[in-house]
């Protein structure tokens, strides 16, 4: 059994009496402990050390926080009685925690007053559960406070900025037990009656959907706005079970002769981002890009080892810098969620799967160390030997089909990401000037697909535009 | 030929004994075998028996093992045997009275099974009877088929277990499972275990007689419709069946009890446990883990009730609290209705102390375990003068059976759960190796508090002698002191690389001369880790010596090491010539 450090927290100032229940205390004894005070003149040292809290002389054990998940605790045993003198380091109560019994203990010297919240009972954290008061001559009125406070002890503390944790805890508790007994019953499942709690949905407001009318977890996760999806994951096994047909049982049956063969780890998991990647609306947007000036520069470059592809990565992280919303992500349906790095993921093919090895800093590392870079991940990947940071940081994705002949393609937006550009062949193609003249020239469509959510088209369209600047004049590329 | 290589090393190692006189052997191979020989008292069955000895000994080497082992020990006895040429039905009081058996033992459940390997061992003409199948509930619907789902589930459990699977660095993706391959595994391990029961006893020559056995007199019994046996002593070993409170209809579909349960016939989505003893608790790990919901129903104020309260609390806060189950403490299920006409099951809970109804619960399934009820009807115990106490046989602490009158029945005993005392498959056998010591010569009180007891749990829990209130309790009323230690797995590091440190261990003892108590274990095969402790307390083994003994690093058992090490045994009590305690 852990001891903990003290939670005897001193009633706070307050010059402004509030509803509180600690101020309702502490405004009274302000004068009631200076007058106590000077007369008795204890001990000097702790006169001394008291100094700045002379109005503190009667404290509040408040419910300590003793996990990082704990909201409530429950009292189960005081190790003191009312009346017993208590002294620093000693242990006052033992409370329950989500995750184990723990010893309170004092940091004060003092009597225990009075216990506001009894053995067996529960309170949240930060709720006062305990009244110590410095000397016998106060512990009378700290009892009588507390007893007129009692009730609504728990109710409210000032520590705590959030006023409602008037809910003290056994209640939900009990309602969820006591629910069904209403009149019409609403029936919940055990799991849905934990949800309840958990994120402090009322019942009432939850129409069942399961066997019977009763609420199931599904219907709290959409009552309290949260997507099913999370839970679908771990519960879908279990929860296809009961009936193995829909799950198991492919739609149409096997032709004769054909052979089922189940997915790798690899095509597992690139099958499940294709189907999550269902829940994100995404929007396409394409732009043709002439390249005669990049294909130059590429001859140029590639004797020193420069790639298509670090010169393509290169080009859109430069572009990126500048839109930096076609780098962010949608994490929550919420907000925006703005990286603070360019990592440009690309997709390679390999043994019958896919894998995106991710370009970090793509817009601060120059074109020979990014070319270097890509050796090196290409040559992990094919080793099996990427690291998972290596293949899932990526903030943007380049998808390249060109080299198959491929003119235009468009990809699936990954999960986390906000956009992902599908380059085609680059190609000779007749073109015409703004001064009407006709030239053959090398173009390439580019195709970008993104989370409409956060990524509209202008900014699509922005993005594009000043990427194809950047190809079509790639001597910055270089620099 | 592989058995023949075996007689002659049983041969050499019986080469100090004194050799019976050859005549009374049939052949080499018999008088190669004496070290088996010398244990039977008598020339009829002498031979017999060890004709069947070789089966034995090509049917399995453990049997081998067993009789070369008992040979040693069993010196004094032989030598007792050796002159007497009588046969072994020598009746009381010196009056030959011939019977067809030895031993007969009702009932082939483990208790059975386990006074008749003893008795065959000690020599006795045993027969079993059984008037269903051989293994009774704890292999057929009870311990083993049992442990086969909760074997499922354990690894159901992990492999859900995002977080833990992270933890580990593994991946796994969309574990599932077959409910009929799960309800094959369990069968086929009962069909399995029970087998090896039949084949063990058929091997060693224990009779098998097929048939409810019923008790027609003293010595005396029927099994069957009219086969009429007799034997020197009676073992009742009758078992017990799920007890189902009155009020409970149970269709053996929506409502059901663990015999139904174990055939895991379908998962529902929701199901009410009425009971979370061993039973229940154990059921609700199977369900959650196939992805059931669960409710508890506890007619106690507090779930888990029979456990230490410590232990209970934290198995709560692990076994209940993070699952899919909600509870009702202190009410009783008064009328459970099976689910028809498309309405659910429905139960109706009155509260436990005031009898008001207190709340309808409509949920898909209801699984009741409340208990056992000993299985004696039909045992013909008023034939002998015999009432049952709430259906249990009334024995004293040597497992005989007391009559109506507070009388004891000679050559009557009763183990396991038909006498209530202590209602597991290991302590009916426990209590039939007593009997038979004692029918065969020897006094023997079996000491319960050495018994242990485990829930097969994830985590499990594992109990042997007194809790810590009944400790206290005891200390108040004898007048000594108690101490307790703990230690957590979370200290254990081949707990934390299993990456299971949830779990306490617990010791409830005398400081003033280290006498264990009791010992609790909450944790990673709690189950397996507490028989240091029962077989400490069986053996009187106190603190200050059992603290001495070295445990392999990194084990799981350097937590009963610590918990051993923790313990503040009183200076002047150490190292006292620690007397075995009568067991």
């Amino acid at each position: 059994m852990a001891t903990l450090s003290p939670f005897l927290s001193k009633t706070p100032l307050s010059n402004t009496p509030t509803i509180s229940f600690s101020s309702s205390i502490s405004t009274p004894l302000k004068w009631k402990s200076i007058t106590s005070f000077s007369p008795s003149g204890s001990s000097s040292s702790r006169s001394r050390r008291r100094i700045f809290i002379v109005q503190s002389k009667i404290r509040e054990i408040f419910m300590p926080a003793l996990s990082s998940t704990m909201t409530e605790g429950k009292i189960v045993s005081w190790i003191k009685s009312e009346g017993d003198v208590l002294s620093k380091g000693e242990s006052v109560v033992v409370v329950e925690s989500d995750k184990a019994d723990m010893d309170v203990e004092t940091f004060y010297d003092g009597i225990l007053a009075a216990i506001v919240v009894p053995e067996g009972e529960s309170a949240p954290v930060g709720a006062a559960i305990g009244i110590l008061a410095e000397t016998e001559a106060e512990v009378a009125q700290a009892k009588a406070k507390a007893a007129s406070a009692g009730a609504a002890a728990p109710a409210s503390h000032p520590v705590t900025s959030t006023p409602v944790p008037a809910v003290s805890p056994p209640e939900p508790k009990k309602v969820a037990e006591s629910a069904p007994s209403g009149p019409r019953k609403t029936v919940a499942t055990p799991y849905a009656k934990k949800l309840l709690k958990q994120h402090k949905v009322d019942i009432n407001s939850v129409v069942g959907t399961g066997p019977f009318g009763r609420i199931t977890p599904e219907d709290v996760e959409k009552a309290a706005g949260i997507a099913p999806s999370k839970s679908v994951a771990p519960s879908a096994a279990p929860a296809a079970l009961p009936k193995p047909a829909p799950a198991a049982a492919p739609a149409a049956p096997l032709l004769p002769g054909s052979t089922v063969v189940p997915f790798t780890t690899m095509q597992a998991a690139v099958s499940k981002n294709m189907i999550e990647s269902l829940s994100v609306p995404t929007f396409r947007v394409g732009y043709p890009i002439i390249t005669d000036a990049l294909d130059a520069l590429y001859e140029k470059v590639k004797p020193k080892g420069v790639t298509m592809t670090a010169l393509l990565a290169k080009a859109a992280a430069m572009a990126l810098v500048q839109h930096p919303v076609v780098n962010a992500s949608c994490k929550d349906g919420k907000s925006f969620t703005y990286n603070a790095n360019i990592n440009i993921a690309v997709a390679v093919a390999i043994n019958g799967g896919l894998i995106t090895p991710v370009l970090q800093d793509a817009d601060k590392l120059d074109l020979y160390l990014l070319s270097q870079k890509w050796k090196e991940l290409v040559e992990k990947a094919r080793s099996k030997q990427l690291q998972p940071h290596e293949y899932n940081s990526g903030t943007f994705t380049l998808s390249n089909l060109g080299m198959f002949g491929v003119d235009r393609f468009d990809a699936i937006l990954p999960p986390g990401q906000g956009a992902i550009m599908a380059v085609g062949a680059s190609k000779p193609t007749v073109v015409a000037d703004a001064d009407g003249f006709f030239g053959v020239k090398s173009k390439m469509l580019v195709n970008v697909t993104a989370d409409h959510r956060i990524i509209y088209g202008a900014d699509l369209a922005a993005f594009l535009q000043t990427f194809s600047k950047i190809v079509e004049n790639p001597e910055s590329l270089t620099l | 030929m592989h058995y023949s290589a075996a007689f002659s090393q049983a041969a050499t190692s019986a080469t100090a004994v004194p050799t019976i006189s050859g005549s009374r052997h049939v052949g080499a191979l018999h008088s190669s075998s004496s070290s088996c020989t010398l244990l039977i008292p008598s020339k009829p069955i002498n031979l017999r028996f060890c004709g069947l000895r070789r089966e034995a000994f090509g049917f399995s080497p453990s049997a081998f093992t067993r009789c070369s082992n008992s040979q040693r020990v069993q010196l004094p006895s032989r030598r007792r045997f050796k002159g007497s040429n009588v046969s072994a039905s020598l009746g009381d009081n010196g009056i030959p009275k011939s019977f067809d058996y030895d031993l007969i033992i009702i009932g082939a459940g483990v208790g059975g099974h386990g006074a008749a390997l003893h008795a065959v061992e000690k020599g006795l003409k045993t027969a079993i009877i059984e008037g269903d199948v051989v293994g009774g509930t704890c292999v057929n619907r009870g311990c083993v088929p049992s442990k086969a789902l909760l074997a499922v589930s354990g690894r159901m459990r992990e492999l859900q277990s995002e977080h833990h699977m992270k933890a580990l660095g593994l991946q796994v993706h969309a574990a599932g499972y077959d409910r009929q391959g799960v309800a094959d595994h369990a069968n086929n391990l009962a069909t399995k275990i029970r087998n090896n029961l039949t084949n063990s006893m058929k091997a060693l020559g224990v009779d098998i007689l097929t048939g409810v056995g019923t008790i027609l007199g003293p010595q005396k019994v029927k099994f069957g419709t009219d086969n009429i046996v007799t034997a020197k002593d009676i073992i009742i070993a009758t078992g017990s069946v799920p007890f189902v409170p009155k009020g409970i209809e149970v269709d053996g579909k929506t409502v059901i009890t663990s015999d139904h349960a174990l055939k895991l016939e379908f998962v529902p989505d929701w199901i009410a446990i009425v009971g979370s003893g061993y039973i229940g608790l154990e059921f609700s790990d199977v369900y959650t883990a196939l992805g059931s919901e669960v409710t508890f129903i506890e007619a106690l104020d507090q779930l888990m009730p029979g456990f230490d309260p410590e232990i209970g609390k934290l198995a709560q806060r692990v076994l209940v609290n993070p699952r899919k189950i909600d509870y009702h403490t202190g009410v009783f299920a008064t009328k459970i209705t099976p689910a028809k006409d498309g309405k659910p099951v429905t139960i109706e809970l009155i509260d436990a102390k005031t009898k008001e109804p207190k709340d309808t619960l409509e949920v898909d399934a209801a699984l009741i375990a409340t208990g056992r009820a000993p299985f004696t009807n039909g045992l013909g115990l008023e034939n002998i003068n015999v009432v049952t106490q709430r259906g249990f046989v009334p024995v004293d602490e040597r497992m005989r059976v007391t009559d109506a009158n507070g009388n004891l029945v000679p050559h009557l005993y009763c183990i396991g759960d038909a006498n209530g005392k202590m209602m597991l498959a290991h302590a009916a056998s426990a209590q039939g190796i007593s009997v038979v010591e004692q029918v065969t010569g020897r006094d023997h009180v079996l000491n319960h508090l050495s018994i242990p007891a485990a829930c097969f749990t994830h985590p499990e829990i594992s109990m042997v002698g007194l809790t810590e209130p009944q400790a206290r309790e005891k200390a108040e009323k004898e007048g000594f002191e108690v101490s307790v230690a703990k230690t957590s797995f979370k200290a254990n590091t081949k707990a934390l690389a299993e990456n299971e440190g949830e779990g306490l261990a617990k010791l409830i003892y005398r400081p003033d001369n280290g006498e264990i108590l009791g010992v609790h274990i909450f944790g990673l095969h709690a189950a397996d880790l507490i028989h240091e402790a029962s077989n400490a307390i069986a053996l009187g083994t106190r603190i200050q010596d059992i603290k001495f003994a070295v445990h392999a690093h990194p084990t799981l058992s350097e937590v009963l090491d610590e918990l051993f090490k923790a313990a503040k045994v009183k200076d002047h009590a150490s190292n006292p010539v620690s007397e075995p305690v009568a067991v």
